[in-house]
C-alpha cells in the first residue's frame, strides 16, 4: 500500500554529560546524514583534542563558545530522514539554566527522547525535562537509558532506572513511555540492534521514531483558523475578491459549514476554501488556505474563525502556566503584550498564584515575581478579549506569548487554564 | 506517484512531510507581511531565493506579491543568472531592487580584496539598502541545514542597528508565534525555508515543476581547478600560472560570487537526475562548492555576527 512520507518534530532531553550530544551525533551518523566533509572536520579537531576516535558530539555544537566550553547552549535543530519519514530533531540542552530552551524544544515537539546515564538513573534534570514534557502536552516519551556500554549491558541497572522514570511519569501524568537500553558511543540500539542486550526485545530508537504515531486526526478536533492576512487583490482580474488566510489550527472545514468569528462573535457560512490558489471543497489542519464567507464582513488579522459547534472562549482574564524565558523576572503589575494566534493586546499581570517546583513537582506559594528558567500560575488582565481555548484541548489555540513592550523582547510562554 | 499520493493522504487528512513544509513555509510569510510595513526578499536567482518567490506567490494568490525583491549584485555574476533573474521578475511582475557591489568599490566605500572574491563585500550594500529602502523584514533562504551555526538561528531573526546577529541573545521561539517586534532602526531576517533540506528543496523543484537557471543541470564549460575546487573564469579574473583552464561537463549546486562558487562534476541534466546525485552526495553542498565558507570552523558565524545573510 502506498504511504505517504510523514513529518515527525521531536525534543531530545538529558542532563548534562548524559551523553545527548554523541546521541544525536550517532542518530545522524548511523542514518547516513553526516556527509563526508562534515565528519572530516569532526575527526580532525578530536584528534587535535587527543580523542580517540571521532567525537560525534563535536557535530551539534554549532557555536564558538559551546565548542571551547563544551556545552550546548542554545537549541539546535537537526534534519534527517529515512525511507518512511522526515525527522525535524530539537536538540535542547540539559543545563538547569536552560530550561527555557527545553520548553521551546518541547513546544513544537511531538515526541520527547529524553536521555539518562545508566549509572545515575533519574536525577533531577531529568524529573525536570519530563515535567516541561508533560506540561507542554509532548504526546509521546521515549526514555533512552544510555551509556549501557559502561555497565557491560546488564539489565538490572536499566531496570532500576525504567522504574525510577515510571514513578515519575505517573507522577506528571505521562500515561506510557518507551524505555530503551542504548550506547550512543558504541551504537547499540539507536539505528543498528544491539546483540549485546539479548534481554531486550523493544525497538531500537530509530524504529520507535519511525512508528510512533504522528499527529492527531484532525476531524477529532474542532476548526479553529486565527487570521493572518485579509487577501483582496482589487486587481482588473479579481476586483471584488475578499478571503480571509491563514493556517488551520485544529479541526477540519468545508464549504457551506456555519462558522463563527471571535472574539466578535459573527456568524456566518464558509462559500469558498483555497488551498495555496487551488479551489477545494474541504482542508484541515495544519494546512495553509484562504477562507471566503458569504458575508461581506469587517473581519481582520487577530481573529478567529471557529467552528460554530464547539467555539472558542472570548476571555479578558486569563489564568496560565507560563515559563520566564528572558534574563528579565515576570513581576505582579507589569504592563506586557499577549499574543496569542495572530492577535497581540495590551495585557497586565494582575498576580502570580504559584510556582512550579520542577524536581518535587509541588506548586509553592509564590512571591511577587518569576525569574527566568521559572515556572508558576499567573493571572492576565487583558485590553480587549480575545478568542482562545485550554492548552490541554487545543495546543495552538491555547498557546501564548509575552512580549515586553518597550524593546519587543520575549519575555515568557504559557499554556491558558482557561 | 505523487498524485496517487496526494490523493490519498487527503482522504485520510494527513499531509505529506513536503505539504508540512509548505504549509509552514506560508504561514511564515504571511506573518511577515501582517505584521511588518516594508518586507523585502533577497533574490539572487540561486534555487533557495526561487523556491521561497514561487511560496510568496502561492501565498498570497490571487493577489500579487506584495513586496519587492532585493538583489546584492557582486558583480561576478553567471550570464544565465541575470537573465533568469531578469526573466522571472517580468513575469511576476514584481519590483527589483537591485545593490550593485561595484558601486560601493568606485565610490572608495569598499575596497577590492587581495583573493579578488566578493562574498564578504556583500555585507555592507546588503545593509545600507536595507537602511536606505526602510525594510523592517529581509526574507532570507538560508536553511538550518546548510551549516552549524545556522541550525541555531530562528525562524525571526533580529538584528541590531548595526545589522549584526548576537547568538546569545536570540528570543527563543516558541509554538508558531513568532515575534517581530523590534525598535526603530532594527530589522528582522526571516528565513521561511528553516527546516528544509537540500533534498527537500530539490523535491519540492520537482513537485512544483519550478524553472531554475540552466547552469543548475550538466552542461559543459572551460573551468580550472584552485584549491580542489573548480571554477569558471570570467571578468572576475581568471587562472593563475600554474592553473590550466579544461572543458569538462559540469553543474552547480549553489549559485554565487563567480570567484568563489565551484562547480562539480556531474552528468544529472535535469531535476530528477539531480535528485538521485543529491541523495546520494556525501559532500555537504556548501563544503563542496564555496570557497568562503572553508576559512575556519566558525566561518558562517562570524560572518553572520557581522549581518551577513
Amino acid at each position: 500500500m502506498y504511504t505517504t512520507h510523514e513529518l515527525l518534530r521531536f525534543a531530545t532531553a538529558g542532563s548534562v554529560d548524559d551523553g545527548k550530544s554523541t546521541l544525536v551525533g550517532r542518530l545522524l551518523h548511523d542514518t547516513k546524514s553526516v556527509l563526508a566533509d562534515q565528519l572530516d572536520a569532526v575527526e580532525r579537531v578530536s584528534r587535535d583534542r587527543g580523542f580517540e576516535g571521532a567525537d560525534l558530539a563535536l557535530l551539534t555544537d554549532g557555536l564558538r563558545a559551546e565548542r571551547e566550553q563544551g556545552i550546548t547552549i542554545d537549541v539546535a535543530y537537526r534534519y534527517f530522514s529515512t525511507a518512511t519519514r522526515s525527522f525535524i530533531l530539537a536538540d535542547t540542552p540539559g543545563h538547569v539554566q536552560y530550561t527555557r530552551n527545553m520548553v521551546t524544544g518541547a513546544s513544537t515537539a511531538e515526541a520527547a527522547l529524553i536521555l539518562v546515564d545508566v549509572r545515575h538513573g533519574v536525577v533531577e534534570q531529568t524529573r525536570r525535562h519530563a515535567a516541561v514534557a508533560a506540561l507542554l502536552g509532548v504526546r509521546h516519551v521515549a526514555l533512552a537509558v544510555n551509556k549501557m556500554d559502561l555497565i557491560d549491558f546488564v539489565e538490572g541497572p536499566y531496570l532500576a532506572a525504567l522504574a525510577d522514570f515510571g514513578d515519575v511519569a505517573t507522577a506528571l501524568g505521562i500515561t506510557e513511555f518507551t524505555p530503551i537500553p542504548d550506547s550512543a558511543l558504541r551504537g547499540d540500539n539507536v539505528v543498528d540492534r544491539s546483540d549485546r542486550t539479548p534481554w531486550y526485545d523493544g525497538p531500537t530508537m530509530l524504529e520507535y521514531l519511525e512508528r510512533v504515531p504522528v499527529g492527531v486526526n484532525p476531524a477529532s478536533l474542532p476548526f479553529r483558523m486565527p487570521v493572518q492576512y485579509v487577501n483582496r487583490p482589487r486587481t482588473p482580474s479579481h476586483p471584488d475578491f475578499r478571503g480571509y488566510s491563514g493556517r488551520i489550527a485544529s479541526g477540519v472545514v468545508r464549504v457551506g459549514d456555519p462558522v463563527v468569528v471571535g472574539p466578535s462573535g459573527i456568524q456566518t457560512e464558509v462559500t469558498g476554501l483555497e488551498v495555496l490558489g487551488v479551489p477545494v471543497i474541504e482542508a484541515f489542519a495544519p494546512q495553509s488556505i484562504t477562507v471566503i464567507l458569504r458575508d461581506e464582513l469587517d473581519i481582520n488579522r487577530g481573529e478567529v474563525i471557529a467552528a460554530v459547534d464547539e467555539p472558542p472562549s472570548v476571555v479578558r482574564d486569563l489564568l496560565g502556566t507560563i515559563c520566564v524565558v528572558d534574563d528579565r523576572p515576570v513581576n505582579t503589575g507589569d504592563r506586557v503584550l499577549l499574543r496569542t494566534g495572530t492577535a497581540t493586546v495590551p495585557a497586565i499581570v494582575r498576580g502570580i498564584r504559584d510556582r512550579l517546583d520542577l524536581t518535587t513537582l509541588a506548586r509553592a506559594q509564590a512571591e511577587d515575581s518569576l525569574c527566568l528558567n521559572e515556572l508558576g500560575t499567573i493571572e492576565l488582565r487583558l485590553a480587549q478579549p480575545v478568542a482562545v481555548d485550554p492548552y490541554s484541548r487545543l495546543r495552538n489555540s491555547g498557546s501564548f506569548i509575552l512580549i515586553e513592550p518597550q524593546d519587543g523582547s520575549t519575555l515568557a510562554g504559557g499554556m491558558i487554564e482557561v | 506517484m505523487e498524485t496517487t499520493g496526494d490523493l490519498l493522504s487527503q482522504a485520510r487528512r494527513t499531509l505529506t512531510y513536503l505539504d508540512e513544509l509548505e504549509s509552514e513555509a506560508v504561514h511564515v510569510f504571511r506573518e511577515v507581511v501582517g505584521e511588518f510595513d516594508r518586507p523585502v526578499l533577497l533574490f539572487s536567482g540561486g534555487k533557495d531565493s526561487v523556491v521561497m518567490l514561487h511560496l510568496a506567490v502561492k501565498a498570497f494568490a490571487p493577489s500579487p506579491v506584495p513586496f519587492p525583491v532585493l538583489h546584492i549584485d557582486t558583480g561576478h555574476n553567471f550570464e544565465e543568472v541575470i537573465e533568469y533573474r531578469d526573466r522571472t521578475v517580468e513575469r511576476l511582475g514584481v519590483r527589483l531592487v537591485v545593490a550593485r557591489v561595484q558601486e560601493w568599490i568606485d565610490s572608495g566605500r569598499l575596497r577590492e580584496r587581495a583573493d579578488q572574491t566578493r562574498n564578504p563585500l556583500q555585507t555592507i550594500p546588503l545593509l545600507e539598502t536595507i537602511t536606505a529602502g526602510k525594510f523592517d523584514a529581509v526574507f532570507g533562504g538560508g536553511r538550518r541545514d546548510e551549516e552549524k551555526a545556522r541550525a541555531k538561528e530562528r525562524v525571526f531573526s533580529l538584528r541590531d542597528e548595526f545589522g549584526q546577529w548576537d547568538p546569545r541573545r536570540q528570543r527563543p521561539e516558541l509554538w508558531d508565534l513568532y515575534n517581530g517586534r523590534h525598535r526603530p532602526g532594527e530589522h528582522v531576517r526571516v528565513f521561511p525555508l528553516s527546516n528544509w533540506t537540500e533534498l527537500d528543496v530539490w523535491r519540492y523543484i520537482a513537485r512544483e515543476r519550478i524553472d531554475l537557471p540552466s547552469l543548475y543541470f550538466a552542461h559543459e564549460r572551460e573551468v580550472f581547478q584552485r584549491d580542489g575546487m573548480w571554477l569558471a573564469p570570467g571578468d572576475w579574473g581568471g587562472p593563475r600560472s600554474g592553473e590550466t583552464v579544461i572543458r569538462k561537463t559540469v553543474r552547480y549546486r549553489t549559485v554565487g560570487d563567480m570567484s568563489c562558487t565551484g562547480a562539480v562534476e556531474s552528468g544529472a541534466g535535469d531535476v530528477a537526475t539531480v535528485i538521485v546525485e543529491v541523495a546520494a552526495s556525501r559532500l555537504t553542498e556548501r563544503g563542496a562548492t564555496r570557497a568562503d565558507d572553508r576559512m575556519s570552523e566558525a566561518a558562517m558565524e562570524d560572518r553572520k555576527r557581522e549581518g551577513y545573510f
